[in-house]
């Protein structure tokens, strides 16, 4: 910032600066050093610890139901990447054509999950997803003809795909309300002359859009990887009791975590639990970030 | 015959097909147009029936909940199977707590007041920051931005233990202000005000520099102003960040007469076991307050929402 006219002193940032400085310092970086070292430790209670080395480590990494709640959050994350991505950017993609006010409408209305929070989602669908009665159901039933008596959330194989159905509905319209913004500022000149030089609808997709959506794409592929590996309210309340599922079939880390630090009262435990995922997230997002070769700057 | 889910979707999707074309220019009329609304129509109202079944389930009367998908027939409708009975009994039969009896009235006043206190705390700190990293150079910028891009990578539940026996040490368990103070001012709303601060140009501050403005009155008087979409927008995020938050209010609120919305309707799936209707009554009412905001300040929202990944 050069200036050209004789000025005061440098304005001191520290006038806008301390309450992020306080804060993070007394709630984010003590913690996170406090999380570190919790790790190697047993408590029973907030007073009481005992420094037990890696022995949480290896605890919960020759635990099956750990293993159970990975697999669970990685089929989770799985299906949110390929299954829900797409059908946001498609859907992105079919209403970047209209120039009208039928844009903004549809966005309304497709965004319109997001206002309801996971919990009161988990709370709706545990009844949506009653046998017999509920609306869910009925209404497979309707289309295919099967359904009507299947108990989707006592029923192990079932649980996955009750979650990814409800998280489809939850969070498609969230995600297509970036890919709508990355598409609105693709340059129609650039799909012009592509048209022009013969390209295809496909070609142009892949040759122009994409690249130019790239930025974007990333952005969420890699929030909403976070997003899947940090699944918690929504499992927690759709199932009876708050049990994570029969056999724990909807078990996330997550709520491993949870059920680790919270109801067996071991935080140490927890915060190996919140480690572990911690290097799992980071590694994925790594390697998302490599592929698409993009390295964004803020 | 009873109206069916396949009905309800396929009227919702009517619907928004006819707003469509009201909504639509009068030469838009190709074929490949009307196939883009009936995709659209349709996955509008496979998004919409939930909400329909939600409204309908909160008013329908706890005896006949699972006779009829939606709702009865009008002739039943009359004889009293639509009701505001569920609502009745939500807001009236207290909790019976160790505290004593609490009404929801006062849950929901609870909620109100901590979205609302955390949403002016938030709006002050991230504004306040996201100028300072916007428009004053310092040493260390570059480190300390890169410091806050390293903590929004963090999940934030591995701080959650932790966090949990510092507040029991500072003793703020059990207080809002043990919920507001640590994500008062966050990484991602500082980075969201840079954003929207950054544009403004720096002519301006200078101006109100040499008219012998204090920092923070540029800040105040000249800055806040102009990003106002942008708080607008971040409004509507904490506040709905703060009314939906679950796990907060259930590990840091132990007495019964704080806790939130969200934490008393998880609860009330056990009270209310048989009774649906009722604790779906207090989901519709926990949707309202955030579906107000929404529709007063989407426009703001959707721009707030993608201005930091579009812009980048």
């Amino acid at each position: 910032m050069a200036t050209t006219y004789g000025r005061r002193l440098a304005p001191n940032p520290l006038i806008f600066l301390w309450p992020y400085l306080l804060v993070s310092v007394v709630f984010f970086v003590y913690p996170l050093i406090n999380a570190f070292l919790l790790a190697f430790q047993q408590t029973n209670d907030p007073v009481t610890k005992e420094w037990i080395g890696l022995k949480n480590f290896s605890f919960i990494l020759t635990d099956p139901v750990f293993y159970k709640a990975l697999k669970n959050t990685a089929v989770f994350a799985f299906f949110s990447i390929f299954l829900q991505l797409p059908i946001s950017l498609g859907l992105a993609m079919l209403l970047n054509v209209s120039k009208s006010k039928s844009k903004g409408f549809f966005r309304l209305l497709i965004f319109s999950p997001q206002l309801v929070g996971p919990i009161f989602v988990g709370i709706m669908f545990s009844v949506m997803f009653t046998k017999r009665y509920g609306v869910v159901n009925k209404f497979v039933q309707e289309l295919s003809g099967w359904g009507l008596d299947v108990d989707w959330l006592s029923n192990p194989h079932l649980s996955m795909p009750a979650l990814v159905l409800i998280a489809l509905w939850l969070f498609v319209g969230f995600n297509m309300v970036y890919f709508l913004a990355a598409l609105q500022n693709v340059d129609e000149s650039l799909k012009e002359a592509a048209a022009i030089d013969g390209a295809g609808k496909w070609q142009i997709f892949r040759n122009v859009t994409l690249p130019a959506i790239k930025p974007v794409a990333t952005f969420v592929v890699i929030m909403s990887t976070i997003g899947s590996f940090q699944l918690f309210e929504l499992p927690y309340n759709l199932f009876p009791n708050q049990n994570f599922g029969p056999d724990n079939s909807g078990l996330t880390i997550v709520g491993y975590l949870y059920i680790k630090a919270f109801r067996n009262s071991d935080i140490g435990m927890g915060a190996a639990v919140g480690w572990i995922l911690t290097f799992i997230i980071m590694i994925i997002s790594l390697i998302q970030v490599r592929i698409s070769g993009t390295a964004r700057e803020s | 015959m009873a109206i069916s889910p396949l009905h309800i979707t396929l009227i919702l999707a009517l619907l928004v097909f006819i707003v469509l074309k009201i909504l639509a220019p009068a030469n838009n009329s190709l074929p490949s147009t009307y196939l883009r609304w009936a995709i659209l129509s349709g996955v509008c109202a496979l998004v919409l029936t939930p909400f329909a079944w939600l409204i309908c389930a909160a008013f329908k009367h706890p005896s006949v909940f699972n006779d009829y998908t939606f709702l009865p027939p009008l002739g039943k409708m009359l004889e009293g199977e639509v009701t505001l009975g569920n609502f009745g009994r939500l807001l009236t039969n207290p909790k019976q707590t160790i505290s004593g009896e609490i009404y929801f009235v006062q849950y929901l006043f609870n909620s109100i007041f901590l979205a609302c206190a955390t949403t002016i705390v938030q709006l002050l700190f991230c504004s306040m920051g996201g100028y300072a990293l916007a428009k004053l150079d310092f040493a260390g910028k570059k480190a300390l931005m890169f410091f806050m891009l390293g903590t929004m990578m963090l999940p934030g539940m591995i701080l959650l233990a932790p966090l949990y026996e510092m507040l029991v040490r500072i003793d703020l368990i059990d207080t809002y202000w043990g919920l507001i103070i640590p994500g008062s001012a966050n990484a991602f709303g500082m980075f969201l005000f840079r954003q929207a601060t950054i544009g403004i140009p720096n002519d301006l501050i200078e101006a109100g520099r040499m008219d012998g403005c204090s920092e923070f009155k540029i800040y105040w008087s000249l800055i806040m102003p102009l990003v106002r979409p942008m708080s607008g927008a971040f409004c509507l995020i904490c506040f709905l960040g703060s009314w939906n938050n679950f796990l907060g209010p259930q590990i840091f609120i132990q007495s019964p007469e704080k806790l939130t919305v969200p934490v008393i309707l998880s609860q009330y799936l056990d009270v209310y076991k048989q009774e649906y209707g009722v604790f779906l009554a207090g989901t519709l009412i926990a949707i309202i307050p955030p579906a107000i905001l929404f529709f007063t300040l989407q426009k703001e929202f959707i721009a707030g929402l993608t201005s930091g990944a579009v812009k980048g």
